[in-house]
């Protein structure tokens, strides 16, 4: 079997898997990070989204062999705590219902705020479109990104 | 891979004894911080009050978590009932999640139940605990009880400024004979400080950090990942299976075929691969050739129900009510409207699929399972499997949404019967196709109606022919197919007929959210507007006049339902078109639609706003929601399932249809059954009417109201009535 090495949250990890494991199953199986999550498969749902390279993409999609060497940032390395502004403003809006999705959501989020720290409502619906949540806390999400790139601004001023 | 995981909880209480945070308890093994855990239950220091509360000389107050969490927010609700009642700081208390155990009362999701049959029932033993505090307090400080009060886990002699914590006196209270809970006074409401207020979901932290809490994430030592294939067509048995091929495949440990039972919410026939990972699986599963009897197919395509549903309703059908004098109602009429309303079948279609872990030993088999109805879940087990049900343990795991999927418990007695073939821990995950295949759908509906009202312009004849389904028969209504006769507007108005018919299917169905009710809210509240449109009234007005004086209209005799209380129902809807600005004029192309209904024992009422392009494109701009059940238990919780319940009437009504060829699911995916997304996210607005009545749960009734608000706004924009959901089918247009 063939042999990849990751880097995953910064660390690197080495995973003997078939060359078509989805990095997602690599995450959760074999490198015990569940936080991604499986929800289609077929990359409609965002629950397994993580960063390559910073950018948001669906884990169930990108094959383990197409990955190496490109750094992975999954949700238990968005930061080294827990407290990156935006798990921090989605607590604060007691966003999750079922929670299943909002790891996907948080990972969108967090690239999407990247590119754009001052966003509309609407430039976060949209940026968001691709992550469905089934208990349907949009509001909340809008709400709590909001928060978040506000909080980032002020981080960033200091 | 450690055997023991560490919990939460001993996290908590052991970094709390070494005078840390989290960050300290990450350098321990995990074995050691659960033995220290384990000796500290072990000393008879520990005030242990029954089963809820468990206090610790360190002042570890522990509250446990008796239901399922499926998303509806009860981990954190129930426990916010105890500790107010105890008088605890919720901030700082633990939240233990229960297994199915036999001493906490019924454990279930389901019907909106958590909060009305547990409320009493946790506010008794808080307010036990808290008077056996106090009680220690008293005889440690040669004080009359009365002398002393509560607040935030301390008890306080306010005379001397004493003060203890529970945990200093968990050890004097233990030794307390536990008070006959006739005895102990329970807290006004205007004394409450926990209840009412908003309170984040205690697992917050670990969602956002991407913490292993859900059915899927569960691993244990050694662990084979399973998937579990059944016949597309339902119930259909295996003939044969390339086997051989498939346990020739890399990662697969075996491949078997379980015979399974003829019970349709039970173990169904199939294929189980048992594989070192999750993609091992699936991929094999890929690989898997099945020929199987496929006899049942028949006819079952939803183009033939639709037909023999239209060909029903030209006959009679059988009387389920016949209320006055229907026939002579229609005859004096001043107007008489005609229309055919139709639901389709939906999915549950949960963000998580089905799936259980299960380790068989011992002669007994241990689950970690998303059940909603974890004693149903191994009273099958046990039935099906012959397992003394007392050898099967059942840990309660985090549901990614229930929504009334895991009432059933098919995948938890397909684990149980692959787990029974290894000697290792297993765990099923569906795929996603499977868990769009196999459902316990939600039933389509059918109902032909004919309406009257009379020269006053009320509403004076109501006759229903309503075709629903019958599971493999034509005499009883299958699993939340049926309707009650006191079905809204029954008992309302002088003149009312119910006929039935009922087509036969093999189509699995089963509730979901607010069951019968989230198909006719759609009809009822559909209908009721066309009748108002055509007596020329206002629509909120002649609802408000359709339930009549403020009084409780009871259950029709020898019916099972609740008491309807109009003055709650009417004050929803009043409040609802005050906040929505019913009445004001809006631009051409845009409009209000009213509905309300009562389910599950929660009075709801919304409007919507809609604006619907000439091209037909729709837009829901907001949605004004108001909810009386009683005193809310957590604010926050409580806008969060009504906001939820919107969006999920939105996506339902708007997108969402199951349909069947020759007896299969067309829609296995996200593709074809679509989900309401961010941008289509309406304003929303809620509110909750607080009245004096027992608190009941929101999970369920917001949820039936929305697809006819949406729908009566659409007419108020367009002149477009949907009659046939969802609305997508439909050409919205106008001119």
């Amino acid at each position: 079997m063939p042999r990849y090495t990751l880097n995953v949250n910064g660390q690197a990890r080495t995973v003997d898997v078939p060359a078509d494991t989805p990095l997602l199953w690599v995450l959760r199986d074999h490198l015990d990070l569940p936080g991604t999550k499986y929800g289609c498969g077929i990359g409609l749902c965002g629950a397994c989204t993580v960063h390559l390279n910073g950018v948001p993409l669906r884990s169930c999609q990108l094959a383990v062999s197409t990955v190496a060497g490109m750094a992975i940032t999954t949700i238990e390395g968005l930061s080294p705590d827990g407290t990156h502004p935006l798990q921090t403003a989605w607590c604060e809006h007691d966003v999750p219902q079922c929670g299943y999705c909002q790891a996907g959501q948080i990972m969108t989020a967090a690239a999407f705020l990247r590119g754009n720290p001052t966003p509309t409502d609407e430039e976060i619906d949209g940026a968001l479109a691709g992550n469905l949540c089934r208990c349907g806390t949009y509001a909340r999400i809008r709400a709590a990104v909001k928060d978040a790139a506000t909080a980032m601004a002020k981080e960033g001023a200091k | 891979m450690k055997a023991t995981p560490v919990s939460r909880r001993d996290f908590i209480r052991v970094s709390a004894l070494a005078g840390g945070g989290f960050a300290l308890s990450l350098s321990f093994p995990g074995d050691a911080l659960a033995q220290i855990s384990q000796a500290l239950d072990d000393t008879a220091k520990v005030f242990t009050p029954g089963p809820f509360i468990k206090i610790t000389p360190e002042n570890i107050i522990t509250i446990l978590a008796k239901n399922p969490e499926t998303g509806q927010g009860v981990k954190t609700s129930l426990p916010m009932i105890v500790a107010e009642e105890l008088d605890a700081d919720f901030a700082t208390v633990v939240i233990e999640q229960a297994g199915l155990r036999g001493d906490v009362g019924a454990q279930f999701a389901g019907g909106s139940r958590s909060t009305p049959d547990n409320y009493m029932l946790l506010r008794r033993a808080g307010a036990t605990a808290r008077a056996m505090l106090i009680e220690a307090a008293a005889q440690t400080w040669g004080v009359r009880a009365e002398e002393l009060s509560t607040d935030k886990g301390r008890v306080i002699h306010a005379a001397t400024g004493r003060s203890l914590t529970y945990g200093q006196l968990a050890t004097k209270a233990a030794t307390l004979p536990i008070p006959d809970e006739r005895d102990v006074k329970l807290k006004s409401e205007s004394e409450f400080k926990v209840l009412g207020s908003r309170v984040g979901g205690v697992d917050n932290p670990a969602i956002v950090t991407g913490q292993a809490l859900f059915g899927i994430d569960q691993k244990l030592p050694g662990m084979l990942h399973a998937t579990y294939t059944k016949c597309p067509v339902y119930g259909g048995k295996v003939v044969s299976a390339n086997l051989d091929r498939i346990k020739a495949l890399p990662g697969v440990k075996d491949a078997f075929v379980i015979e399974g039972t003829d019970n349709i919410n039970g173990l169904l026939p199939g294929v189980a691969i048992l594989a070192t990972s999750t993609w091992a699986a699936f991929s094999a599963k890929r690989q898997l050739q099945v020929t199987w009897d496929e006899s049942a197919a028949g006819a079952h395509t939803t183009a033939a129900y639709a037909a023999q549903a239209e060909a029903l309703a030209k006959t009679g059908g059988a009387t389920v009510r016949n209320d006055g004098d229907v026939a002579g109602a229609f005859a004096s009429a001043a107007k008489v409207v005609e229309a055919s309303y139709f639901y389709p079948f939906l999915n549950h279609a949960t963000l998580e699929p089905q799936g259980c872990t299960a380790w068989a030993r011992d002669g007994g088999i241990e689950f970690w399972t998303t059940s909603q109805t974890p004693g149903s879940g191994r009273d099958l087990v046990a039935r099906t499997l012959g397992i003394a049900a007392d050898k099967l343990k059942l840990n309660l795991v985090r549901a990614g949404g229930g929504f009334g999927r895991r009432l059933a418990n098919d995948y938890m007695v397909e684990a149980a019967a692959i787990a029974l073939r290894t000697a290792a821990p297993i765990k099923l995950t569906w795929t996603r196709e499977d868990d769009m295949r196999h459902c316990f759908f939600r039933p389509a509906g059918f109902h032909h109606l004919r309406g009257a009202v009379d020269a006053a312009g009320r509403l004076s004849a109501w006759h229903n022919h309503f075709v629903t389904f019958g599971y493999k028969n034509t005499e009883r209504p299958a699993s939340s197919a049926g309707m009650s006769p006191d079905e809204l507007p029954a008992r309302f108005i002088p003149n009312y007929r119910l006929d039935q018919s009922l087509l036969s299917t093999i189509i699995p169905t089963g509730p979901m959210r607010a069951p019968g009710s989230n198909g006719l809210a759609f009809v009822m509240q559909g209908f009721i507007d066309e009748l108002a449109h055509a007596a020329g009234r206002d629509p909120v007005d002649f609802r408000l006049e359709l339930l009549g004086p403020d009084r409780v209209v009871p259950p029709s005799q020898g019916q099972r339902g609740a008491s309807y209380d109009t003055a709650r129902m009417k004050g929803v809807i009043r409040l609802a078109a005050e906040k929505s600005g019913w009445g004001s004029p809006l631009p051409r192309g845009e409009g209000r639609g009213v509905a309300f209904h009562y389910s599950h024992q929660g009075y709801v009422a919304m409007v919507a706003h809609v604006a619907v392009s000439t091209d037909g494109v729709l837009k829901v701009k907001h949605v004004t929601a108001v909810a009386d059940v009683g005193p809310i238990i957590n604010l926050s919780g409580a806008e969060n399932q009504m906001q939820g319940s919107i969006i999920d009437g939105l996506s339902m009504a708007w997108l969402q249809e199951m349909t069947y060829d020759r007896g299969r699911a067309v829609q296995t995916n996200f593709d074809t059954y679509p989900l309401l997304r961010s941008t289509e996210t309406p304003g929303m607005s809620v509110h909750f009417i607080q009245s004096a009545n027992p608190p009941t749960g929101l999970g369920e009734p917001g949820f039936p109201v929305v697809p006819p608000a949406i729908c009566n706004a659409i007419f108020a924009a367009t002149g477009k009535r949907i009659r046939s959901l969802p609305i997508t089918k439909n050409d919205l247009s106008w001119s």
